[in-house]
Order: structure tokens, then sequence, then C-alpha cells
């Protein structure tokens, strides 16, 4: 049986309460909204771009622990990676929060080496994959991101992607 | 219904046998997470007695056959458990007449069904759709679709900080361009019960038709459409005990016998040419396809568990525990409450301070404890509490005190966690 200590780690509750790059970026290359219709979730995300690095990365919203903690992870792990990196890093995650429980962790870390990303801290949130109806809330700041890589580079889906990003 | 200051009064329920209504249902008997069932997300959906679940069953081993359509036995065994749902149905709204009670997939549908219909053949550019700020999102959605095809605009009812509707507000807003008026009877997200009797006639005043959306009332309070004198009265089997994917739109004759068909098919026609098609009379002209036959059996077969019970005991039982609920979490430090209206029923909507009520969902949820978190489909009221999501009680008629101590464990649980 899933156990609610690993899915509300100490690590988790601390970024809930004092949630890491909270903040708004002025001028950033890319700005991308999240929402999740189903429990009210909102998050801004910001990056800044110096070529494919991220040079910074912070968000801004309201949300559960779990999708706080999540983004707060998220844009610590961001900065200073290649937009590359980020994809891969995206693949890892939600390989970790979407893997069967009932079989062992995927050891993604070591599938993610060959583009040089280790999901590191990142590994606090695994527990999300014994909850299903929480896996949304872990990958909300995800898809943002995701979303706004992706903005950034195909300058010809600027126009489609406005709208907010939607875990539904 | 109940006032806030009945949680002091300690007043109980007398000739109400909670413990042998529980004994009806079996589901509360499972254990979720290893721990005992405490269901509290009724609003969402109720759980279904054995007559409800044993009326299904038998007719898929007994009857199942297409209604309307065949001469054999066991489809005169479908078409009398389905007419006898609408029966039911009627009776159990004070219709009068079963040709004014349409079996529909339910409250979404009712509420489409008289938008398209309904709305469309009667608004024009100019007209006003007058909606509440109360409203569950299938009493908004279906009257914006037909308001930007008829050029009608949707005007709104404010709501005060109780989360009553501002009836001042209701007064000034009515006017003669007002066509339609839709209001919930009981609001989903924050229990308050609305009064519909005197807004019917004040809509009636100024010649607007009116339609109630009773998906949240049925389960609670009695319903006599003749009484409240609506023009139109939804409702869903899947609140009240019955199946899923079934539902009443009761209308008034002369308004159904008006409107144009809502859906296509077969069972809804009297004759069809490539040159003309004759529609049935209603209620069938609103009846397109092979409904839900089995679902509408163990509908009626929860109209009749609901019949069979003391309604008046019922409804002081539940008022009982709302205001128990109501005065114990209040007890809990940093909780606010949200609908706080004088006149509630079966809703006990709070967030906590420095939760988020999804955290508290899955951890009220790992304790056994089912609720709803979230904007419970009602994002103006969520908005208009400048909130983005509260956690859910709801009451059915099988919740008894015990079922709030554990409520209120879970949540010093969840206050433990978040310390």
């Amino acid at each position: 049986m899933s156990e609610l200590s690993d899915l509300y780690q100490e690590v988790i509750l601390d970024h809930n309460r004092r949630p890491h790059n909270f903040r708004v970026i002025d001028h950033a290359s890319a700005k991308q909204e999240g929402y999740n219709p189903l429990c009210g979730d909102r998050l801004t995300l910001y990056l800044t771009l110096d070529g494919d690095v991220i040079k910074d990365a912070a968000f801004q919203g309201s949300g559960c622990a779990i999708s706080k903690a999540s983004a707060s992870l998220m844009t610590d792990a961001l900065i200073g990676r290649t937009v590359t990196e980020a994809r891969v890093l995206f693949d890892a995650f939600h390989n970790m929060i979407t893997s069967d429980p009932s079989g062992p962790l995927a050891d993604v870390s070591a599938e993610a080496q060959g583009a040089k990303v280790d999901l590191g801290k990142l590994s606090v949130l695994a527990g999300v994959r014994e909850f299903p109806t929480r896996v949304k809330c872990a990958s909300l700041a995800w898809h943002t991101m995701k979303a706004a890589v992706e903005h950034r580079t195909d300058a010809l889906a600027l126009d489609a992607v406005e709208g907010p990003v939607s875990t539904e | 219904m109940t006032t806030l200051a009945a949680g002091q009064s300690g007043r109980t329920a007398v000739g109400f046998d909670v413990a042998r209504v529980r004994a009806d249902f079996p589901s509360l008997s499972e254990l979720v997470h290893g721990k005992p069932l405490v269901y509290l997300d009724s609003a969402n959906t109720s759980q279904k007695p054995a007559a409800v679940i044993q009326a299904t069953d038998d007719y898929y081993r007994h009857a199942n056959a297409n209604i309307h359509r065949a001469t054999h036995l066991l489809s005169e065994r479908a078409t009398a458990l389905y007419e006898g749902a609408r029966r039911k149905a009627a009776a159990f709204l004070n219709a009068g007449d079963d040709h004014t009670i349409v079996l529909t997939k339910g409250t979404t549908d009712g509420i489409n069904l008289v938008a398209s219909s309904y709305g469309r053949s009667v608004l024009q550019a100019g007209d006003e759709i007058l909606l509440t700020w109360l409203e569950h999102h299938s009493n908004i959605v279906p009257w914006q679709l037909i308001a930007e095809q008829t050029g009608a605009a949707i005007r709104v009812v404010p709501i005060n900080d109780a989360g009553e509707l501002d009836q001042d507000a209701y007064a000034a807003l009515l006017s003669e361009r007002t066509k339609i008026v839709a209001v919930g009877h009981v609001s989903n997200a924050l229990g308050t019960i609305n009064p519909v009797k005197a807004m019917i006639a004040q809509a009636h005043a100024v010649g607007a038709v009116v339609l109630i959306d009773g998906a949240q009332a049925a389960p609670h309070l009695p319903i006599d459409v003749k009484d409240l004198d609506c023009d139109f009265y939804v409702l869903s089997s899947h609140k009240v005990f019955g199946p899923t994917g079934t539902g009443v739109l009761y209308g008034r004759r002369a308004l159904l016998d008006a409107m144009p068909p809502y859906q296509g098919g077969g069972d809804m026609i009297a004759n069809v040419t490539f040159e003309k098609t004759l529609y049935n009379q209603i209620p069938y002209k609103f009846e397109a396809g092979t409904p839900n036959i089995a679902g509408v059996a163990g509908f009626g077969a929860a109209i009749d568990y609901l019949m069979g019970i003391d309604r008046d005991a019922a409804l002081a039982h539940e008022d009982d525990v709302l205001a128990y609920a109501t005065a114990r979490v209040r007890e809990i430090p940093g909780v606010r409450i949200i609908g706080e209206a004088r006149h509630k029923t079966g809703v006990l909507s709070f967030v906590m301070e420095g939760v988020h009520p999804h955290d508290a969902g899955t951890i009220l949820d790992q304790q056994g404890i089912a609720v709803r978190t979230g904007q419970h489909c009602a994002q103006p009221v969520m908005d208009k509490f400048c909130i983005p999501a509260t956690i859910r009680a709801s009451l059915a008629i099988y919740n008894n005190r015990e079922d709030i101590d554990a409520l209120v464990r879970g949540l010093l649980k969840v206050q433990e966690v978040f310390s």
C-alpha cells in the first residue's frame, strides 16, 4: 500500500513552504502559463535563455504542495542546462512519475546520462507514481516548460500556443 | 433545510433510523486503503442501495429487450419498467401528467435540451438569459452556446459574502428583455438553498420562463413542481441514489408541445418519409434512440426507495449532521468555511490555512475519507471568494455524526503533515 510519507517527503514540504525561484523574471525570453482546470492550479513559468542555455528559470502561481514543489525543484534543475537537456529531463521525469508503481523504479538517471542529465533531487517526487490522481499536479510545471521551450524554437507555432497549457 | 444556529441546539431527528439506511447501501461497507469508507462526496454522486443494484440486474436477467418496439414478452417487460419509472418520476416531482416527464441522460442533458430546443426557438438578439453566480458549469455553458447562436445576452445575479443570491439585484435585473431564468435550486459548491418559488413568481411577472436545476436539491428536499410553478425542472438519477446516465426533465406541457425536437432518431417519430417526418407526441419527441433502459429501471427503484422513507425525518437527520459538521469543522484552527447561507443543505465547503485542498484530499483518502476537492465545476463561485478551490464534504441520508468525527480526525492529520 502506498504511504503518505512517500508522497509528502520533508524535502517536498520544504519546497512547498519556501519554493525556490518563486519570482517574476522581467524581460524573460520565454513566458508560459500552465493551468490544471481539475484542481485550479495555475502557474506562470519564466525562462531566460542565452543561445541554447537556460540561464535563469522562475515561476509564480498557486497550487498544491506537489505542483509547487515540482515547479521549485524543476526550476532549480533547469538553470544552467541546455534546452535539449531540459527535454531529456522532461522525458526522464515523466517516465519516473508515470511508471507502474508495482514494478521497480526505472533507473532513469542512468537512462538520461547519455545527455548528461541526472534526475538528482527530482527523484523525491518518485512517490507520485503511487498516487495516480496526483500525477497531473507533479507534471504541470513540466508540461508548461516543454511548451515554453517549444514556443521559443518554433516561431511558427507562437500564435497557436499563446493560450495556457493544460494537463487535462 | 438547516440554519447554522441549529448546530448549537443539538436537535436530533426522531423516526429516522440511520443504521438501517446504512445497511441498505452495500458500498458503505467497503474498505478504502484498509480503512472503513467514510463517504462524504454524495453531491458528486450518491452511493446506491441494494434495491437499485438489484433492479438493474433484474432488467438484464429477466427483461432485456428494447422498449416500445416489439411484440414479445421481454420487450413488454422492458417497456413496463421504463414507463413505470416515468410514472414514478412524475409522482416524485408532483408533476401530475406523465407526458411532462422527459427521460434524459441527466441534468446536463436536460439543460442542453431546453437551451437548444426552447432557447434556440424563442431567443433573439437583445433578449436576455438570467443566470446566477452560484451556477454549476452545466447551467452556464449550454446558455452561452445558445446566446452565441441567437445574439441573446447573458446577465448574472450576484451573490453576497454568505453565498446567498442578492435578491435586490435579481429584482433589478429582471425586465421585459428577460426571456429565460436558469437557476439552481441548491448550490453544489456551497449548499445554499435558493428561494426559487419566489424567484419563479417574479420571473413570471415579467414574462420570463424559468428552468430550475434541481440536481442538488432532489436528494434532500421534497420537490413539487406544481407548487413551485416552474416551467422546467431538471435532475439526475445518480444524485438520488439511482444509476448514472439517466435523469429527468419536467416541462410545462404547453411549452414541451411547442418545442422542436432536440435530437432526431428512432422512437421520436410518428411517420418518416424523405419528404416530411411527423414527430411523435411528448415526451417521446425528445427521446431519440435506445435509452439507458437498465439505468431507468434502477432510477425507478431509487425513487421507490426515497418515497419509501420518511423524508421529513430524513431531512431533519441530514440537517442535524450538517449543523454538527459545521460546528465541529469550524472549531479547527485555520479553517474558513466558504458559504454560510442561512438556508443550506447537504454541503460543507471550506479551506484550511497553509494547505491546498488537493493535498488535504489525498491525505483524507489515505484515511478512508472521500471528499471532493477542487472547483466543483463552479469556477465563478471560487473566483467570487478569491480561492482556487475548496474541500467539500457533502452529505446524504446515510451519513451520521461518526462520519463527521472521522472527518475532523482526518483534518487534524492533514494539519499534522503540514505542520
